[in-house]
């Protein structure tokens, strides 16, 4: 891990990994996507609406596992200090915060015709809406740091902080009587069959894979802007 | 003391901090653990009803057998269980979701009556955590999932 914090070393691995996981992500998110919308065979109680499992489900675990990335490079940032860990957690957010959306968008459409309502204060919801706007806070500070140039700390310890929702969001359907399902993939079995079970994890690797391109790419823009105003700096400086 | 790496003292710090975070939100999470229920479970409601007329929610499995159309042709009469036999007759009035059937999860939003029947003026049907394709309903059947006959006479 320490040898991948050095920044050239960096940037020579992600040149070809991060178009390998946005090709190889796009493909198998196409390929379930594709199985999970026109090949499986509708639910015995939700019917066709069953197929919306195929984004909303992916769309859960990125929004919980980009801020879980926020906060493991949070703190690899705050103990070793290492400035790509701190790029890391800032390339996360904003892919992070689009799959929360995706997943509270979806969840409502779904809600409707299988709950009867669009929206309902129990606590999965709750929970998920509350980690989209900790994704605002988080991106807007990160955001007003890198434009002070001041120590990217402040931001780290707010993704530290933030990651108790993680486990809230995960537990919430087992504290509280909630409207929202229990899990049904737990560790070692599945209330899922195997119709849809096995579109459903393609479709989670795929996105995830996507989500790690993403988060190259990002990550590769931000150094290669940090580069290029320092050297803006420096010829504004030679000039003078 | 003076022995101690700067990286190795920021980490002890952190991971006291971390300890801090959790213990605050799990404290949190136990200080709300009956306000953040989203309904009662009926035995809940039997062992400490709420106040005649206040607007609660009820959740629980519809009774087999128990539902039942009243005369006036509107209103739907049945009775929410949970797993400790507690049982809590509803009345409702209006368009029923298309998963509510027997044997299924339902929450219902409406007040206790006087006469001990609560009155529901919405329904919401509470999915549960399995996904059966329609083709292998019999198979669903020897699992206990559901009543699957009424369950597909309902959605079609």
């Amino acid at each position: 891990m320490h040898g991948f914090a050095n920044p050239t070393r960096f940037l020579k691995l992600a040149r070809w990994l991060t178009p390998l996981l946005l090709v190889s992500g796009m493909v198998l998110v196409a390929g379930s996507l594709w199985w999970g919308l026109f090949h499986v065979p509708p639910d015995r109680l939700m019917g066709e609406t069953v197929r919306i499992l195929f984004i909303h489900v992916p769309s859960a675990w990125l929004g919980m596992g980009g801020w879980s990335a926020i906060a493991i490079s949070s703190l690899a940032y705050l103990v070793w200090k290492h400035p790509l860990a701190a790029v890391a957690a800032r390339a996360a957010a904003v892919p992070g915060m689009v799959f929360t959306a995706v997943c509270l968008a979806t969840g409502s459409i779904w809600g409707r015709p299988t709950w009867g309502t669009w929206w309902e204060w129990d606590g999965r919801l709750t929970s998920m809406l509350v980690l989209l706007f900790l994704y605002f806070g988080y991106i807007a500070l990160s955001q007003a740091v890198a434009r002070e140039g001041v120590s990217p700390k402040i931001a780290a310890i707010f993704g530290l902080v933030g990651a108790i929702n993680i486990p809230i969001i995960n537990r919430s359907v087992v504290w509280w009587n909630s409207l929202h399902q229990p899990a049904s993939i737990t560790i070692g079995k599945s209330a899922i069959d195997p119709a849809f079970l096995t579109p459903l994890l393609i479709a989670v690797l795929g996105f995830s894979l996507l989500f790690g391109g993403v988060v190259l790419a990002r990550m590769r823009a931000l150094l290669a802007q940090t580069q290029a105003e320092a050297r803006l700096r420096r010829m504004a400086l030679e000039a003078a | 003391m003076s022995s101690i790496k700067p990286k190795h003292q920021r980490l002890v710090l952190v991971s006291l901090a971390l300890v801090a975070i959790i213990a605050a939100g799990l404290l949190a999470a136990w200080a709300l653990r009956t306000q953040a229920d989203y309904f009662y479970l009926p035995n809940e409601m039997m062992d400490e009803p709420p106040e005649v007329g206040r607007a609660v929610r009820l959740g629980g499995m519809v009774a087999e057998g128990s539902i039942e159309r009243l005369p006036d042709g509107v209103t739907v009469a049945f009775v929410v269980t949970d797993q400790a036999d507690a049982r809590v007759p509803v009345r409702y009035a209006g368009i029923l979701p298309d998963l509510f059937v027997e044997n299924s999860g339902v929450v219902a939003e409406g007040s206790l009556g006087a006469d001990g029947v609560f009155v529901a003026d919405n329904l919401l049907a509470k999915h549960d955590e399995n996904y059966v394709p329609r083709e292998l309903k019999e198979m669903a059947e020897h699992q206990g999932a559901s009543g699957p006959q009424q369950t597909v006479v309902g959605y079609e």
